[in-house]
């Protein structure tokens, strides 16, 4: 798993990434609300949203880690968006991407080095 | 919302330490660093007030005391002079006012728009000199006093309250949780107020609130109201709650938030506030922006303020209203996921054709129109204990 300084992780298995957001940025954002996935066949590029999440207080974008296509949304947290606080890390993941590029993943922050990251903030 | 470019140091309450205490988050907030959550975070906190009793700091509001210059040995008298000082600046009835009774009113500039949005209270008996105490909003107090203290010069002195906290019990176990602390408290009924000696010091102590909920008010001296707090939160039915809940509490309850709902553009006609206007002085035309605002009630306002139910995603502040054919009619001024309906609401402004209850509308939200119903205020009922 990778993270970028925008609190998203992406994990490469197979030919397919899985993105979400992390912990820290759960906590962060406190109780999610509601949910905006992108539509499958959507190309982005790093950087570009990729989804939205609201709490009581705010509307956050979500960003593409790497560039991609979008090949799968996790349409289920429209439904239960809790899933995010309750295991953001896990079964609260947001989009799985096919890479336009998979060593963009590699040139992210490894665990430790978000961790230390995390403790600039 | 002042707060841009602002030189000052950011300020604390006397709470800072109770709220880190507990757990606090902390945001900028007017000028104050105040918490906007504790570890519950914001769905549950709001649930909880809605549910038993919420406890909050609003310390960062404006309380202040208006007194007379020259009282006369006639108590009624001096009400009658300060009350028709202060009514130099707004639309309200302040000298029919009863001994004890709060009244929410508006500062008006010379268009009618709203400065801001107060509170007036008149002491209960005991006061003989002509005084009233006025709450009014932390990001306004500032040009609020100034207002006030050079429209009264020569009449009345105008004494903002520095060295005072502001605690506010919400919920429909707040009456049962600070009686027992305060019992007589139980004596007051919505928009009462009295002095009430405690624990050796006095509360100035209000039946009214920002929740849509029965609770209190409560002004303690800075150095008295860490004690206060803690004694309160000793109760098991009280909890802390920051300032993101209250946002969502007093939306729900359709209360509107200066700087959003509200502003010098916005008369108190527009944003459906004419119960605040007295017959009396609307007879009078005796107050700033009266021609604006007996002409919008005769000939009905250019827009108003409506309540929203959302389908989808949360509309916010910012917001377009659109017709069901795409015609941009309005913005919304505050919105969000409404935590008791567990749907999206929104207060906006639009043309008054548009706000029958049951008009279809849409939202805008990050450029994708979705479904809106204009629904009646206010979205969550109030359950305010009123005199019988």
């Amino acid at each position: 798993m990778r993270f970028t300084k925008d609190h998203e992780w992406i994990e490469l298995i197979g030919d397919i990434a899985t993105v979400g957001i992390t912990a820290y940025a759960a906590g962060q954002l406190g109780d999610v609300v509601f949910v905006e996935t992108p539509d499958v066949g959507k190309t982005v590029k790093a950087g570009d949203p990729l989804a939205v999440v609201e709490s009581v207080k705010a509307a956050s974008d979500i960003y593409a880690p790497i560039d991609g296509t979008v090949v799968e949304a996790h349409t289920g947290l429209s439904d239960e968006p809790e899933t995010i606080n309750q295991d953001p890390e896990g079964r609260g993941w947001f989009v799985k991407l096919k890479p336009g590029d998979p060593a963009q993943i590699d040139a992210l922050m490894d665990r430790p080095g978000y961790e230390a990251f995390l403790d600039t903030l | 919302m002042n707060s841009q470019s602002s030189p000052e140091p950011i300020l604390r309450t006397p709470l800072y330490d109770a709220h880190a205490a507990a757990g606090a988050r902390f945001v900028s907030f007017a000028g104050y660093e105040m918490p906007v959550q504790y570890k519950d975070g914001v769905l549950a906190e709001h649930r909880w007030t809605r549910e038993h009793a919420g406890l909050f700091d609003v310390s960062h509001m404006g309380p202040a005391l208006l007194t007379l210059d020259h009282p006369t040995d006639d108590p009624e008298a001096n009400h009658l002079a300060v009350a028709s000082a202060l009514e130099r600046l707004i639309p309200g009835d302040i000298a029919g006012l009863k001994r004890g009774r709060q009244r929410y009113t508006f500062l008006l500039n010379e268009a009618g728009g709203v400065l801001d949005d107060i509170m007036v209270q008149r002491p209960e008996p005991g006061d003989k000199q002509g005084r009233l105490f006025l709450v009014v909003n932390a990001g306004t107090k500032t040009n609020d006093f100034a207002l006030i203290e050079q429209t009264l010069a020569g009449t009345a002195k105008l004494t903002p309250l520095i060295d005072q906290a502001l605690i506010a019990l919400q919920g429909p176990e707040a009456a049962a949780a600070f009686t027992a602390l305060v019992p007589e408290a139980s004596e007051l009924m919505f928009m009462q107020g009295r002095r009430i000696v405690w624990d050796g010091g006095v509360l100035l102590v209000t039946r009214s609130g920002y929740t849509g909920e029965d609770g209190f008010e409560i002004m303690v001296d800075d150095e008295a109201a860490p004690v206060l707090w803690d004694r309160l939160m000793r109760d098991d039915r009280v909890k802390p709650i920051g300032l993101g809940a209250r946002d969502s509490l007093r939306l729900e309850a359709g209360l509107p938030l200066y700087g959003h709902d509200l502003d010098e553009t916005v008369s108190p006609v527009e944003a459906g506030l004419t119960f605040a206007l007295s017959k009396r002085r609307l007879a009078a035309e005796d107050f700033p922006g009266a021609a604006r605002i007996t002409r919008e009630l005769a000939e009905g306002p250019g827009r108003v303020r409506v309540a929203l139910k959302v389908a989808g995603a949360p509309a916010r502040e910012g917001a377009e209203i659109a017709t069901p054919d795409g015609a941009v009619i309005g913005r919304v001024t505050s919105g969000g996921p409404s935590p008791t309906l567990s749907r999206p609401i929104a207060l906006a402004f639009v043309p008054p054709a548009f706000a029958a209850l049951g008009t279809p509308l849409q939202a805008i939200v990050r450029g994708k129109p979705q479904a809106a119903e204009v629904v009646a205020l206010p979205f969550v009922p109030h359950r305010y204990v009123r005199q019988p």
